[in-house]
């Protein structure tokens, strides 16, 4: 007979631990994330470190070209030690990149840090926009989705979706340039044009860029906000939402879509991380001064020294951008954040 | 507050107005087993100022019609293929689905089953009540806040204003459910439909919910739907019980005669399973056997023949009317009442012959009627 | 249109009391589903799913018979017919600008891009399926240790890896496919070593494991016959992904070294004239599409699948 009694655990409060231990265990799960992320950053660098060790030949060689001079090699070897261990090259070399020194470039004689903080902007740029573009995109597109779900709305967008994850990148912005460059001309076909030159003619010469790179990463934003939308709209409190007369894109944007939004945020704080070293095509296609420009620059130059360089820069921020999202997920969620980590 | 509340049958005069007519209600639902009646054919009659309580185990429909009242049920597989809903004199189920959201939180406010998950984790409790504030009164920002500390000290939270500020997850079950309550009171709303309030609460915290309950709806001489699966809740507290089985009303009373004069075997059925202090320790709880009624298909006779003890011949062919044959406020539909003389003769024919009309085996019914 | 989907898809109250498959299946009911899922089950797919399977056989078919279709040389250069567009007679799908025929080009090309992928999705699976078993199965210090060094690979964005990989090594076929291959392990790695976890839980394994089963037996016997299905479904979306890193390389003129014809190259070949010529970008571009598409699909929905198989299971 009492088959709709719900059991009644739940309904007690859970005994929260004092105030003290509640620190005590956030501080260490902040340690912890912490030290993974350095962990995973000695690894990275040891791996980036040891390519240097699979080129073919005499690195100095590798790096320099056939036609170098005794000389030069020497001087290269002397500089990159490579007469010393490799322990202790490694630790050199992690040492002066620790003081932000990475080297400096045998092609352009410049220093690489100074080269890439240079190209950044740019990438970061690009960036910021491609992520917006697609937020803002996806946002509305995922949560009629899921509130349509199953009309013919939901199935041409989320199958658009579909089809956008599944577009290479470059085969996009090659699209893109035809129609809307080739085509209708309203973009400059390629170039950069720096933000404080002219703001607006940078935007100009950002956009097309920043759209190739936003579409697919709006398809899976949209995915996956669908999919969790669609669960939070089952929640009793969207009912209860309901019942208190508020009108339906109140209860869509205002009730349910914070708690369907965890997973995206979380995927959106990895993407920037990723976005950074992922705009190689998109620079190289645009013809735009950033670092994944300078990578395939450095690769036809045979330039190693700025090779490994932006390689080890772009996994770090990758890695320091990862760390930062998981540490700041107890920000978006209330539950989260007064709960013990 | 008088007891009034009875079926909608054109005859009946009274002086008061009611505040809700529901009239042959229908709600259904698509299914792969095909058409699922739900509410099937249900009419009520609330008179302003009482409290009627729908009773009946989980599925007999008593929530799908509670939320088809406010129109709550969005499923595209509803079908309502009939019956009025009518509101203060005005016929709700055909507004459009914007206008009849104007009446939501406002003329009528819902209290649900499960406060655990009935509140937004990620808004704060004084978010979710002042929105409804600025909504409906056109509170401002601030006068909305200060109202809201009120309400929430009216349903009896210690500290309203810092609690203002907490979020749902910050406080008991019980403390939630005061919350969905001020939440529900906010407008001062005219009909309030509570879906087993309390279900979920600790057993403890039952009584103090439902006496809040009690204690608002007299003070601001609010219409009360108290919806549960448990008689022991309304037996103190509503003026009219209506008992549902499988989408119907199968008896309506005042609650008192309804408790001294039950006269259908579910209902019957129902009063047994409550347990009582004066019992002796261990007494066996009186379970109903067999399993809910299948809804889907059309009814042939009486949904509950296949679980009754009293089932003969007729009630597996024809489907009893609710008619009120003793007085007019007591209705029930049932062919051999119980506590009358054909009832009583249907038993013992059953006791005799061992297994009822339906061919269910008396001995698992052995408590009843013994 | 239809409803919405505010307050639930389902009535709540009644869905618990008709439950339609419990009820009314009649005297033989219980054999009669079985009998009818395993027949529909090609069906259960749906059509998507084998749309894009039949592109899939269409592509890979003709890519391993292609040396003995009657296609045109894909090198051959035709200066009768420079750059002509598409619906050309002998050329089917139209010239690039060196007069070469790109069905042709488009067929040999997907044999490299074929070639490439799945050779290294292969060693991605063994290496990474392997790793991954041992690191669910045996835990400790080898699970720590395989972990890491996966969290290290996945620290990478992964154009930026092999870029890293191939300038160091060189581009050649054999080093695209070690990169792409290194490039697949981590997934792989976390996908056996998650299933290998619960599955070493299992009965079936405790009891192989109390019967004195060997290790190596357990793992070869009980448990790489349960990571199958997951695996073959993710091959799928990782192939999917491989291919379009296969064509970034080329395109960015890193990958397959020309005169070798693959997808991404071809693309990266129109670009110049991409005014006047387009097809000679989009021909390969479409191909590329269409079967990165064809992975992705056939891939979600084998996961799915899977998905609700082991929700019944």
């Amino acid at each position: 007979m009492k088959s709709t009694t719900k059991t009644v655990e739940g309904t007690r409060p859970a005994a929260r631990p004092p105030h003290r231990a509640r620190w005590i265990a956030r501080v260490r799960a902040f340690a912890l994330k912490l030290a993974t992320a350095l962990g995973t950053l000695f690894v990275v660098s040891l791996a980036v470190y040891s390519l240097q060790e699979l080129l073919p030949g005499d690195p100095a060689v590798a790096i320099l070209g056939e036609q170098a001079t005794p000389e030069t090699i020497a001087a290269v070897r002397a500089d990159l030690r490579l007469d010393d261990s490799f322990l202790v090259r490694y630790g050199a070399w992690l040492g002066d990149a620790l003081l932000l020194d990475l080297g400096t470039s045998y092609r352009s004689g410049a220093p690489v840090m100074e080269t890439i903080l240079d190209r950044l902007p740019v990438t970061f740029e690009l960036m910021v926009l491609a992520q917006l573009m697609a937020l803002a995109v996806a946002i509305p597109l995922g949560t009629l989705a899921a509130y349509r779900a199953k009309t013919v709305f939901d199935r041409f967008t989320t199958g658009s979706a579909f089809a956008m994850i599944s577009v290479p990148e470059f085969v996009l912005g090659l699209v893109l340039i035809y129609y809307l460059t080739l085509g209708l001309g309203w973009f400059p076909t390629t170039g950069w044009v720096a933000f404080g030159e002219s703001p607006l003619e940078n935007l100009h010469h950002a956009f097309l860029p920043a759209l190739t790179m936003a579409i697919p990463v709006a398809a899976v934003y949209q995915r996956l906000l669908r999919t969790d939308m669609l669960a939070t709209l089952q929640e009793d409190f969207v009912t209860m939402a309901q019942s208190k007369g508020l009108s339906t894109g109140h209860i869509l944007f205002r009730h349910a879509l914070r708690p369907s939004s965890f997973s995206l945020i979380t995927l959106a704080g990895v993407n920037t991380g990723r976005l950074l070293g992922g705009s190689v095509i998109v620079e190289v296609l645009f013809v735009v001064p950033g670092i994944g420009q300078l990578m395939i620059q450095s690769i036809f130059l045979r330039d190693f020294v700025m090779l490994q360089g932006t390689v080890i820069f772009v996994a770090t921020a990758y890695i320091v951008v990862n760390a930062l999202v998981d540490l700041s997920y107890g920000l978006i969620d209330p539950r989260v954040r007064h709960r013990s980590a | 507050m008088t007891a009034t509340t009875q079926p909608a049958a054109p005859d009946t005069t009274n002086d008061r107005e009611p505040l809700l007519v529901v009239d042959d209600w229908k709600t259904y639902f698509k299914t792969a087993g095909g058409l699922l009646r739900a509410v099937d054919g249900v009419s009520l009659r609330v008179d302003a100022g009482s409290t009627i309580g729908l009773v009946g185990e989980s599925g007999s429909g008593k929530t799908i019609l509670s939320r088809s009242i406010l129109g709550l049920v969005r499923s595209r597989r509803k079908v309502e293929p009939g019956g009025t809903i009518t509101y203060d004199g005005v016929v709700i189920n055909k507004l459009s689905p914007k206008e009849r959201r104007r009446y939501w939180g406002k003329d009528m406010a819902m209290v649900f089953q499960n406060p655990m998950t009935s509140l937004n984790p990620v808004l704060t409790i004084g978010r979710q009540l002042t929105e409804v504030l600025t909504l409906h009164l056109g509170m401002s920002k601030a006068l909305a806040r200060a109202r809201a500390v009120e309400l929430l000290e009216s349903v009896g939270i210690p500290e309203p204003k810092k609690r203002a500020d907490e979020f749902p997850h910050q406080l008991s079950g019980g403390m939630r459910q005061r919350v969905t309550i001020a939440i529900a009171l906010s407008c001062n709303p005219r009909l309030l439909l509570a879906d087993e309030p309390t279900t979920a609460l600790d057993v403890t915290v039952q009584a103090q919910i439902l006496d809040l309950l009690d204690e608002q709806q007299s003070a601001r001489d609010m219409t009360m739907i108290l919806v549960t699966h448990d008689l022991g809740v309304v037996a103190g507290r509503t003026d009219t019980v209506a008992v549902m089985y499988a989408g119907k009303i199968v008896e309506i009373a005042p609650t008192k005669t309804l408790f001294t004069e039950t006269r259908h075997p579910y209902a019957e059925a129902l009063m047994r399973s409550i347990p009582t202090m004066d019992a002796p320790n261990h007494t066996r709880l009186f379970t109903i056997p067999g399993r809910p009624a299948q809804l889907t298909g059309e009814p042939k006779g009486c949904r509950f023949a296949p679980r009754c003890s009293y089932a003969q011949e007729k009630c597996l062919t024809e489907q009893p009317p609710l008619v009120a044959p003793e007085r007019p406020d007591h209705s029930f539909a049932c062919w051999f009442p119980v506590g009358t003389k054909p009832g009583q003769e249907a038993l013992e024919r059953n006791l005799s012959a061992g297994q009822t009309a339906a061919g269910t085996s008396m001995s698992l019914m052995t408590v009843l009627g013994a | 249109m239809a409803q919405s989907r505010l307050a639930g898809e389902k009535p709540q109250g009644p869905a618990s009391v008709a439950d339609p498959s419990s009820a009314g299946a009649g005297p033989n009911g219980g054999a009669v589903p079985a009998k009818r899922k395993s027949r529909s089950k090609l069906k259960n797919l749906g059509v998507l799913f084998w749309l894009a399977a039949g592109w899939l056989a269409v592509v890979g078919l003709s890519a391993i018979l292609a040396p003995f279709l009657p296609l045109v040389d894909p090198a051959a250069q035709n200066y009768d017919a420079v750059a002509v567009p598409p619906g050309t007679p002998g050329h089917l799908l139209g010239t690039d600008s060196l007069g070469r025929d790109l069905l042709s080009r488009a067929i040999f090309g997907a044999r490299i891009s074929m070639i490439v992928t799945l050779s290294a999705v292969a060693i991605g699976i063994l290496v990474g399926g392997l790793l991954g078993m041992l690191a669910g199965y045996y835990r400790g210090w080898l699970e720590k240790v395989i972990m890491a060094a996966t969290d290290a690979l996945m620290a990478f964005p992964a154009l930026v890896l092999l870029l890293a990989l191939m300038a160091t090594l060189g581009s050649s076929v054999r080093n695209l496919v070690i990169g792409l291959g290194i490039l697949g392990i981590p997934a792989f790695v976390r996908l056996t070593r998650a299933s290998t976890l619960v599955y070493a839980q299992r009965e079936f394994v405790t009891a192989a494991k109390s019967i004195g089963a060997l290790n190596r037996r357990v793992l070869v016997r009980e448990i790489v016959p349960n990571l199958i299905p997951a695996v073959g479904a993710y091959a799928f979306i990782v192939i999917a992904l491989l291919i379009v890193a296969e064509g970034s390389l080329s395109f960015l003129g890193v990958g397959v070294p020309p005169p070798a014809s693959s997808w991404g190259l071809m693309i990266s070949e129109g670009r110049d004239s991409l005014r006047t010529t387009p097809w000679i970008t989009f021909i390969p571009g479409i191909f590329m599409f269409l079967t990165v598409l064809s992975f992705n699909l056939a891939g979600d929905r084998l996961r799915e699948e899977n998905d609700n198989k082991g929700g019944n299971a």
